[in-house]
């Protein structure tokens, strides 16, 4: 049969939750267009249900992901790069029409995007040594600070970089052993829809990343309020929604990491993901637990130590 | 002691004529059962008819602790639980009861003098059942001296799957002899019964004996309350008055652990037994984490936002 003959199979975007492709609970969809407004898919329009579910699903997998061994985080977000390379096209296809890329652009920001996440899968188990360590103190005391994981981050992502930006906010939350909600850009959700996909058949357990399309002042809200949340992630707000957002967020102490500033004035901010990401996403969530033990008296043993 | 109903003397005549009677109950529409308690889970139940389903939810749960682990200092803590469930929120209801093992009855009724929140205990060598009728009825005493306001016993499976109808009927007929003035909840271990029929006709057993309450499960075993041999155990309880007058409770335990659960059995007995069952009186939840989960969603009714476990106490 000639390709010209062949019906088209449309792919179902579901969101991923606990593991799980399910689709909103609401029942509603709603359409995304590429960059000229031609259709491309009905997403699932999530609804603060579907946000709450995600919570709980985040929840339940917190306590196995962050207890995993640092190491063993590593070698499972390698593994998602490794799963990522292996569908570089079809990502490559989505990229190119959720943010109007040329396709060999698109296939560089593929490309980036995986090298961050092997990027990202370097760190697990060396951000411990950066952000913790032996602190010097006038006393008999060995002390020790380490760092911990929040808990469950809600992530609005990038707005514009659909792919690139999505895995560079949400490969640090979980590095760290952080699970995630997050909320992908609302015009662009294809590639963050797509991930979901890999990171199910990737070593990571169901629930350590939930993905929802759909309004994001609608879905952040809830979140921002919710008091299961630990921390949020706003990148994805434009100034006033942020705002509101981290007003609510103040209620139950969560951490806030806001959105880069004034995205107008700077190069085009899809651009900007391309830049070394630094440290400090990977610092956003973490807490620092400090250790006083007794070591006897100073001097004692000729030592402060 | 209450005696069996006028109306269903003959039933309990004798082995034959019991027999007769219960073979003679119409056999339960297995696909129809389930269909019609799926159907009514579905309604859906908003804003304010949800915070009276929640409140008459909370004050309907047997809080429940039957672990072997369990100790003096669970048990009272669980008392408090019952007596304040959200100690931020003064208005929300009290527990029915605190359902505990015969030796913990005592810390129970103490922690829990003048709330008005009852103590049930199991009994009967709960959760198997396979002891002497001696030891049994040791067991109920045991637990009504040390005070227990309920008694939740288990029937004797073996002998009710083996046809034994008459022994299970005469068991409880000694047990509630024992009871005095503690209400009696009859055990049917409905995930062991195998069949809709052999559920139904447990509950009638049940009635006729004389029981206070039926309940399905122990939250022993695999198969727990569900929405349809709850439903099926309704009819029997509403049947039930029909035909003699005396009103008989259902208590589902097991399994139920989230507020939608938990209304959908509510929607269930509106539907089916009626408005007269939609009190603490006449119908109970057994469970233990589902208080959690209402009290999560009345936190989230009365503050707009939601709520997490580390605003509920860890159990």
């Amino acid at each position: 049969m000639s390709e010209q003959n062949r019906l088209g199979v449309f792919k179902t975007y579901k969101l991923y939750v606990g593991g799980k492709f399910p689709r909103s609970e609401s029942g509603r969809v709603y359409e995304v267009t590429d960059s000229k407004g031609a259709w491309l898919a009905n997403v699932p329009q999530s609804s603060r249900k579907d946000a709450r579910d995600a919570v709980v699903a985040a929840r339940k997998a917190f306590g196995g992901w962050s207890g995993a061994t640092a190491y063993n985080r590593g070698q499972v977000l390698y593994r998602v790069a490794e799963m990522l390379e292996g569908r570089k096209e079809q990502f490559a296809r989505e990229v190119a029409a959720s943010e109007g890329l040329s396709k060999s652009k698109a296939a560089a920001v593929v490309d980036a995007a995986i090298d961050r996440w092997v990027w990202y899968a370097g760190w697990t188990d060396k951000i411990g040594q950066i952000s913790g360590g032996a602190n010097p103190v006038a006393g008999p005391f060995f002390n020790l600070s380490t760092p911990e994981p929040t808990g469950v981050v809600a992530v609005l992502a990038p707005q514009k970089s659909s792919l690139l930006g999505l895995v560079s906010v949400i490969a640090p939350v979980i590095a760290t052993g952080n699970t995630a909600v997050v909320i992908a850009s609302a015009d662009a959700p294809l590639p963050a829809l797509s991930l979901g996909e890999v990171l199910a058949t990737s070593d990571v357990p169901g629930g350590v990343v939930n993905i929802l399309s759909g309004a994001t002042a609608e879905l952040a809200a809830p979140l921002a309020a919710h008091q299961d949340v630990n921390a949020i992630d706003l990148t994805g707000a434009g100034a006033e929604l942020a705002k509101e957002l981290e007003i609510a967020a103040a209620d139950n102490l969560k951490r806030v990491l806001r959105p880069l500033p004034a995205e107008a004035d700077g190069p085009d901010p899809s651009t900007d993901w391309l830049a070394a990401p630094g440290t400090h996403r990977l610092t956003a969530f973490l807490e620092t637990k400090t250790v006083w033990h007794p070591t006897g008296a100073l001097g004692a043993s000729g030592s402060s130590y | 002691m209450p005696t069996t109903a006028p109306a269903f003397s003959d039933a309990t005549a004798s082995d034959s004529a019991l027999r007769r009677f219960l073979f003679g109950l119409p056999g339960v529409d297995a696909v129809g059962l389930e269909a019609r308690a799926a159907s009514l889970g579905t309604r859906s139940i908003k804003t304010t008819a949800k915070a009276y389903a929640i409140d008459l939810a909370i004050s309907m749960i047997d809080l429940t602790t039957l672990e072997g682990a369990d100790t003096p200092g669970k048990v009272r803590a669980l008392a408090a639980k019952a007596v304040h469930p959200d100690p931020t929120d003064r208005t929300t209801p009290r527990t029915a009861a605190v359902c505990v093992y015969p030796d913990m009855v005592a810390t129970a009724t103490a922690a829990l003098a003048g709330s008005g929140v009852k103590v049930a205990s199991v009994a009967t060598a709960f959760p198997a059942g396979r002891a002497a009728l001696d030891v049994k009825l040791a067991d109920v005493r045991d637990a009504v001296a040390a005070g227990a306001d309920e008694i939740d016993m288990v029937i004797d499976r073996g002998a009710f799957l083996s046809g034994r109808f008459m022994k299970v009927y005469e068991e409880i007929l000694a047990v509630k002899a024992e009871c005095g003035t503690a209400r009696l909840k009859v055990i049917f271990e409905t995930g062991e019964l195998a069949t809709y029929d052999n559920i139904r006709r447990a509950s009638w057993l049940g009635m006729l004996a004389g029981a206070d309450f039926i309940k399905t499960s122990t939250g022993k075993v695999a198969t727990n309350a569900t929405p349809a041999n709850t439903l099926l155990m309704l009819e029997a309880v509403r049947d039930f008055r029909a035909q003699t007058g005396v009103q008989i409770g259902v208590k589902p335990a097991g399994g139920i652990r989230t507020t939608k659960d938990a209304v959908k059995f509510l929607v269930l007995v509106n539907e089916t037994a009626g408005e007269d069952w939609l009190d603490n009186h006449w119908f109970r939840f057994g469970a233990s984490s589902l208080l959690n989960d209402l009290l999560m969603q009345r936190q989230k009714l009365s503050t707009g936002r939601y709520s997490g476990p580390d605003y509920v106490t860890v159990d």
